[in-house]
């Protein structure tokens, strides 16, 4: 099968149409004729994994647009291609019980883990009533007081943070049933905060769990410009957690080591490191065309499209029909249309009433001294 | 506790004592401070009455502040204990950007404190000497609070945990067993107050953290010397910043020496004469005068760490050219 790039990923109810005589080799998993309960509860979570996937891909094609017409200032960050990875990982978090940091591409896990889009598509249009209030933007977004952390662009920073959560909860006597996770790319683990946080967790045996997306390129960088271990997962040992390897652009593999190394933090197996292996199908963000990433590799399997692999493999084992997956598509762009809409058309932040207060106790409060 | 034994380190020592006892969110977390009671012992024996609550942690600066961050978005009161001062550059991206900004960006406040220990004492050389207060008050989002007395430094962290903003606590080396008092109880007067630490007619010196014991040393010998009576400003924190008290005395003496212990670009006593200046340039007899430590690491031994900070007589020498201008 041929990789599938920027430009080229199908981001419509066309993925459905596109995929039914193509790539069943892929399949592992067969029709089965009689469902047993398990066959039931792994039908239920890849629906419920691909259709966050197919949101966050949904999303973030939007996103795309509302660039390239204009209407978003600063970047646009997407995930496509990593769509299986984030949300394996945000399907297998409760917010509010779970706590998860994600990062630059994981508009699938953010939908996975239950963020409306609106308020992405409030972030990204700088509406003032949205959660970070036109005061941060794009990705740097979350909802800190149910467990979802927003991120700072500094890479690494938000292993310990998470890690910090959980520790809190471990003095309070509320960790057991808890998860911790994270995201990182394979650039992102080159930094001394990655390896600060990741070696605490695992000192404190923490159920925290670290999703590498080894995506070959971190911007124009590549993976060898970026580390010389033989494979990032074989850092696990070294920082005495548990490692996993995963196909990232498949959604059964996936589904199944992801929520696997998500159970096994949760059941007291302490932090797992999970590197998902993939390539990135878009360029760093929107500004960017990816020249760089060489043919080849756009040609080999680690450019498989996950969102349309997924729908086959749903397909073939009999968990969805295309029909239904047409009308997920359909349901998730009308979403994605109506909180773009709303977002368009409420008020922008006023420079005029913003508060500009950095610190919450008001006596702490300098003003600016300016004359 | 013996009244008169009281010394900086034990104020510190019993604050997080109290802390502990006080408020099951408060936590403590650093290096060695566990059963070895940290590098000053300002933690020693909190871990055998609280063993959950006092955390040794890794030699990691950035995932101590990362980590107290996730613990105070989860509701706990973290105390985070840096080695030294110096080694909290390790740790700055995460107060600057992660705890400092968090409370503007997500409306959820970071109630973090990070314990310094700061400044000079003799033969500790570039990397166990350091001054970083203007550091993190350039940035927005913290507080920066930098006590020169016993009942300062156990009052203030004890409100430094309180308040829901994240603290750099500056503490100051050299007062930790030289500073005795009788008493741990003070003034209480809250952070963001300066307090006027010796009263004059004559100049204003405008200092903090051990900077004012040297400043008030310097206004003894000219007391002495000359019957100059020479007012000593304690700022208390430099974040905020006490400009009424500061400009109020300034109205009194219409003289100012800024002083500080940190590198001399830019900092403290520039923000000092700078707000002076643009807000009480009038109340001025005479040009504003800073004193800093010199523009070089800090040295090792002795004699150059002697010079290279300001002492009594480098004040009262920039005092004499600021009361006969």
């Amino acid at each position: 099968m041929n990789g599938v790039w920027q430009g080229e990923a199908k981001i419509n109810a066309e993925i459905p149409l596109l995929i039914s005589q193509r790539l069943i080799k892929h399949c592992s998993v067969l029709p089965s004729p009689t469902l047993t309960d398990a066959d039931l509860q792994t039908k239920d979570q890849l629906r419920t994994i691909y259709r966050a996937m197919l949101g966050g891909r949904l999303m973030e094609a939007k996103l795309s647009s509302l660039y390239k017409a204009g209407k978003i200032v600063g970047g646009v960050y997407l995930g496509t291609g990593q769509e299986a990875v984030s949300a394996s990982l945000g399907c297998s978090l409760t917010m509010g019980r779970d706590v998860y940091s994600p990062l630059i591409r994981d508009q699938a896990g953010r939908t996975g883990f239950g963020e409306p889009f609106l308020d992405c598509a409030r972030t990204y249009l700088g509406s003032a009533a949205g959660p970070m209030r036109g005061r941060d933007g794009n990705i740097h977004r979350g909802n800190p007081a149910e467990g979802y952390l927003a991120m700072i662009s500094h890479l690494g920073t938000s292993v310990s943070a998470v890690a910090g959560v959980l520790l809190a909860r471990r003095i309070k006597g509320e960790l057991e049933g808890c998860v911790g996770a994270t995201c990182i790319g394979d650039g992102g683990t080159s930094t001394g905060a990655f390896h600060e946080g990741l070696n605490l967790a695992a000192v404190e045996k923490l159920p925290l769990v670290v999703i590498i997306a080894d995506n070959q390129f971190a911007y124009s960088t590549p993976s060898d410009r970026q580390f010389a271990c033989r494979d990032l997962s074989a850092r696990a040992e070294g920082y005495g957690v548990k490692g996993h390897e995963v196909d990232g652009t498949s959604l059964e593999d996936c589904a199944r080591v992801i929520g696997g190394a998500v159970e096994a933090a949760r059941e007291g197996g302490g932090p797992q490191l999970v590197v998902a292996k993939l390539l990135r199908l878009s360029g760093h963000g929107e500004h960017d065309d990816g020249s760089y990433v060489p043919q080849e590799l756009r040609q080999s399997l680690l450019a498989r499209d996950c969102v349309e692999l997924g729908a086959e493999q749903l397909i073939a084992a009999g968990h969805a029909t295309r029909e239904e997956i047409t009308q997920w598509s359909s349901e998730l762009r009308d979403a994605v249309q109506e909180a773009v809409a709303i977002a368009t058309q409420e008020a922008a932040p006023d420079a005029r009433t913003e508060d500009w207060f950095a610190l919450s106790t008001p006596s702490m409060r300098e003003g600016d001294y300016e004359s | 506790m013996i009244a008169s034994d009281v010394t900086y380190i034990d104020a510190i020592r019993e604050a997080q004592a109290d802390l502990l006892r006080e408020d099951e969110r408060v936590f403590l977390y650093g290096q060695d401070i566990g059963k070895f009671g940290g590098a000053f012992k300002a933690t020693k024996g909190l871990q055998e009455a609280y063993p959950d609550r006092v955390i040794d942690s890794p030699i990691s600066e950035d995932a101590m502040v990362g980590m107290a961050i996730g613990a105070a978005i989860e509701g706990m009161r973290p105390i985070v204990e840096m080695q030294f001062a110096d080694f909290s550059s390790v740790a700055f991206n995460q107060l600057v950007n992660h705890a400092g900004t968090h409370y503007y960006r997500t409306g959820v406040p970071i109630p973090i404190t990070v314990r310094m220990p700061s400044g000079g004492t003799p033969g500790s050389g570039p990397f166990h000497s350091q001054s970083m207060e203007a550091i993190y008050a350039h940035y927005p989002g913290l507080v920066v609070v930098t006590p020169a007395t016993v009942s300062d430094a156990y009052s203030m962290l004890k409100q430094s945990v309180e308040l829901d903003d994240p603290v750099i606590f500056c503490e100051h080396k050299f007062l930790y067993r030289w500073l005795k008092s009788d008493s741990l109880e003070g003034d209480d007067l809250p952070i963001g107050k300066a307090r006027i630490a010796r009263h004059g007619k004559h100049a204003t010196v405008v200092a903090y953290s051990a900077m004012v014991h040297e400043a008030v040393r310097a206004a003894d010998i000219l007391k002495e010397e000359g019957g100059w009576d020479v007012e000593v400003v304690d700022l208390r924190s430099v974040k905020p910043l006490d400009t009424d008290t500061v400009i109020a005395s300034v109205a009194r003496t219409g003289r100012l020496l800024a002083l500080g212990e940190a590198f001399p670009w830019g900092g403290v006593t520039a923000e000092v004469i700078s707000r002076v200046c643009t807000e009480a340039f009038h109340l001025l007899d005479a040009p504003p005068q800073r004193l800093n430590a010199r523009d070089t690491p800090v040295p090792y031994h002795p004699n150059l760490w002697a010079a290279h900070r300001p002492t009594p007589e480098s004040i009262c020498a920039s005092l004499r050219h600021l009361l006969t201008y």
